[in-house]
């Protein structure tokens, strides 16, 4: 496939490398790893090794602490149901407004069985008051989920410290970290983290295969009831070469940690620079200063996502947008509207997320194109005028 | 991605008439940013003559809100205003070869900005008559209040009932649950409760048609538009009917050809004209309806 691939964060390609390890559990090494027999027993080990490569990832200290599922969003509805079905006395969640629908809809879901949802607000610059965390946490918190990392900016929670503090209240508490594993290193056996979802596709592994991380301890109930698999905790039998594929993604993702934090960063940084410098009202989204390495979502104003899209797609780029029209709802992305993003520039954000395999031609040419691109349409825009907004601003009917 | 025809997509990589009309003397503004739609046209109307020489226009929106508004500009140029007040949404979509239904709300952005360039020309104050309340299908842009006055207002039982009365529910489906609450809600007010799989009030009382009758009727259509299609080397084949919605497949020149949307939007019109009730004809190669998910 030719083209510019700047949409990581939407999915990731497989590495050559992770293919080439679950090849063999197509075919010679199809056993199912709960028979009784030689055919069986070799896939039992190799699942055990792809355990330990999550375990090592994400810092957990016990490889029993992993449980493999099939992808990020049946992690976290397990994770959040689990919670609420280990303390029925316990009738409130605390989550925040910029969470993946993966979470969002179902706590909306959930809010409808006369369980009590607070949404914690975030700042212009997609920041949480923590004060105010702090004020809704009561002995009535069954759970708190909070993502670690924000899918379209890119911008962190401090999850280990609210991790902290929902202990503190005897809550549990989850966090979405489908987008920062294999991004940051994750250290979980000095937090308080209880449950943690992961999705393989996100980091080179194939999509359908997730990970929920669940500590020693923690009270449980499954989502998925039936056989022994997963230690009874995920009923189905395993998806083995998935697993075997994630295990192997995830040892490469160690081993480019470092690459991922000073390189492919340095890549994003300068994407990012380089269109801010030639694109007049522009600017990025989300907190600057802390945030993903891959990720930037920059706003253009007066001008819609999707328009922006099709363009860029002609010229073999991909990249994604929380352009309403994108997603075929008519609001722009929850995640700007949360940070006040007026609706001139909401819709028109473009988020670029890099990878280890993104190179420095690539964003030369990505910064050679996009200011045309943004002045073709700015031309075609009603709340355009020559270089800048219309003098005698744009407000038509039904506004 | 979404599937656009040809067509939408040439019109939105070059569109055409976009930019002010200096000399416009009807200009209607329309538009919702919260939607990520707004579009000014401008027209340039003959006053003798009610005639429109020329249209232009700018639109803040998306590949398909773009394409329409050149579309619509194209459409109207030449007419009188009577004429060209009689283009519907769905000539606009028609003349783009179709749009996904998720987009089906940009024509009729167009055909609003057209309502309200010519009352703007003839100084008359345009208002749309938009409901506002939360919206529940966003495939055709149709929110509860809406929904809700329509079940009252006939007595509605059923899901299907809504979209066949509203569209509401008629594209991706994923509204479904959001108009079974309504209903729940609805039928409470008027003391009855909300049953599922009720057969819809048009099934319950049909205009007397057997089923039998009504796939005898469908073939008829069929038949009568078959020779055209075999005239351009094509054919038309029923393959199933499953309540509304009626699955054919396309072959020879037609299956997966540009007219392909084209022809099958003329004949599901006429196979509601006959049958006289909404019904969905789907052709079976999959692909035909791209379908909305989430920002991954
Ligand atoms: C933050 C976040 N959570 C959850 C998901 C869902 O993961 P999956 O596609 O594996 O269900 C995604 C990806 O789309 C995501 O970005
Ligand atoms: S949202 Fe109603 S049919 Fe798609």
């Amino acid at each position: 496939m030719e083209g510019i691939y700047f949409d990581n964060n939407a999915t990731t390609r497989v590495d050559e490398k992770v293919v080439e390890a679950m090849l063999p559990y197509f075919t010679e090494q199809f056993g199912n790893p709960s028979s009784m027999h030689s055919f069986g027993n070799k896939v039992g080990l190799a699942i055990k090794k792809a355990r330990m490569q999550v375990q090592e990832l994400l810092g957990a200290e016990h490889d029993s602490e992993i449980i493999f599922t099939s992808c990020g969003t049946e992690s976290d509805s397990t994770a959040i149901l689990s919670a609420l079905k280990a303390q029925p006395d316990r009738k409130e969640i605390i989550t925040t407004t910029v969470e993946h629908p993966a979470v969002l809809t179902l706590c909306t879901w959930l809010e409808k069985d006369g369980y009590k949802v607070h949404y914690l607000p975030v700042d212009n610059k997609g920041r949480l008051d923590l004060d105010e965390y702090k004020k809704l946490l009561s002995d009535q918190t069954a759970v708190v989920s909070v993502m670690w990392a924000n899918n379209e900016t890119g911008t962190f929670f401090p999850v280990v410290e609210m991790a902290e503090m929902a202990n503190a209240a005897g809550a549990m508490f989850h966090t979405d970290a489908v987008q920062a594993v294999g991004k940051v290193p994750l250290n979980l056996k000095d937090t308080k983290i209880d449950m943690l979802s992961v999705s393989g596709h996100k980091l080179h592994a194939p999509k359908g295969i997730g990970v929920l991380y669940l500590k020693r301890g923690v009270r449980f109930r499954p989502l998925l009831r039936g056989g022994h698999q997963e230690r009874g905790r995920r009923a189905g039998t395993e998806n083995t070469t998935s697993i075997v594929g994630l295990g192997k993604a995830a040892e490469m993702a160690m081993e480019a940690m470092h690459h991922e934090n000073t390189e492919v960063k340095r890549l994003r940084d300068k994407l990012e620079a380089g269109i801010l410098a030639k694109v007049p009202r522009s600017f990025v989204t989300g907190n600057p200063d802390d945030r993903l390495p891959n990720t930037c979502n920059i706003a253009f104003e007066f001008i819609e996502g999707e328009a922006i899209l099709l363009l860029l797609n002609k010229f073999g780029i991909a990249a994604s947008s929380g352009s309403a029209c994108t997603s075929g709802s008519l609001e722009p992305s929850h995640v700007m509207r949360a940070m006040g993003i007026p609706y001139t520039a909401a819709h028109g954000t473009v988020r670029f997320s890099l990878s280890r395999y993104s190179t420095e031609a690539e964003v030369d040419r990505v910064i050679a194109v996009v200011p045309e691109i943004i002045a073709q349409l700015r031309k075609l825009s009603p709340y355009w005028e020559g270089e800048g907004p219309k003098e005698e601003a744009f407000a038509p009917t039904y506004a | 991605m979404w599937d656009y025809s040809e067509k939408v997509k040439e019109h939105f990589f070059q569109p055409r008439n976009a930019g002010v009309l200096e000399d416009a003397n009807g200009v209607g503004d329309v538009g919702s940013i919260s939607c990520g739609d707004a579009l000014r046209l401008m027209l340039k109307v003959e006053p003798e003559t009610d005639i429109i020489l020329d249209a232009h226009f700018q639109t803040f929106g998306c590949g398909s809100a773009i394409a329409s508004s050149s579309a619509l500009t194209e459409m109207v140029k030449g007419k009188t205003l009577d004429e060209a007040l009689k283009v519907s949404n769905q000539d606009i979509a028609d003349y783009l070869d179709g749009l996904p239904p998720e987009k089906m709300h940009c024509s009729v952005m167009g055909r609003e900005a057209l309502q309200a360039a010519v009352a703007n020309y003839r100084g008359e104050v345009w208002s749309d008559d938009h409901e506002e309340g939360a919206l529940i299908c966003k495939c055709f842009a149709i929110d509860a209040v809406m929904i809700e006055d329509t079940i009252r207002a006939n007595d509605l039982v059923s899901v299907e009932d809504v979209t066949n009365y509203t569209k509401a529910g008629g594209g991706c489906s994923s509204c479904h649950e959001g108009i079974e609450e309504i209903l729940v809600k609805v039928m409470a007010e008027r003391g009855e409760s909300f049953k599922p799989g009720t057969p819809s009030k048009e099934e319950a009382a049909p205009a007397g048609m057997t089923n039998l009758q009504r796939i005898k009727k469908i073939e008829a259509v069929l038949e009568s538009v078959r020779p055209q299609l075999k005239r351009d080397g094509g054919d038309i084949e029923l393959l199933d009917v499953d309540g509304k919605t009626i699955y054919v497949s396309m072959t020879g020149a037609c299956a997966g050809c540009q007219m392909e949307a084209l022809t099958l939007q003329g004949i599901q019109q006429k196979l509601m004209e006959e049958l006289k009730e909404f019904i969905k004809i789907v052709p079976t190669k999959a692909g035909a309806l791209s379908r909305a998910s989430c920002n991954p």
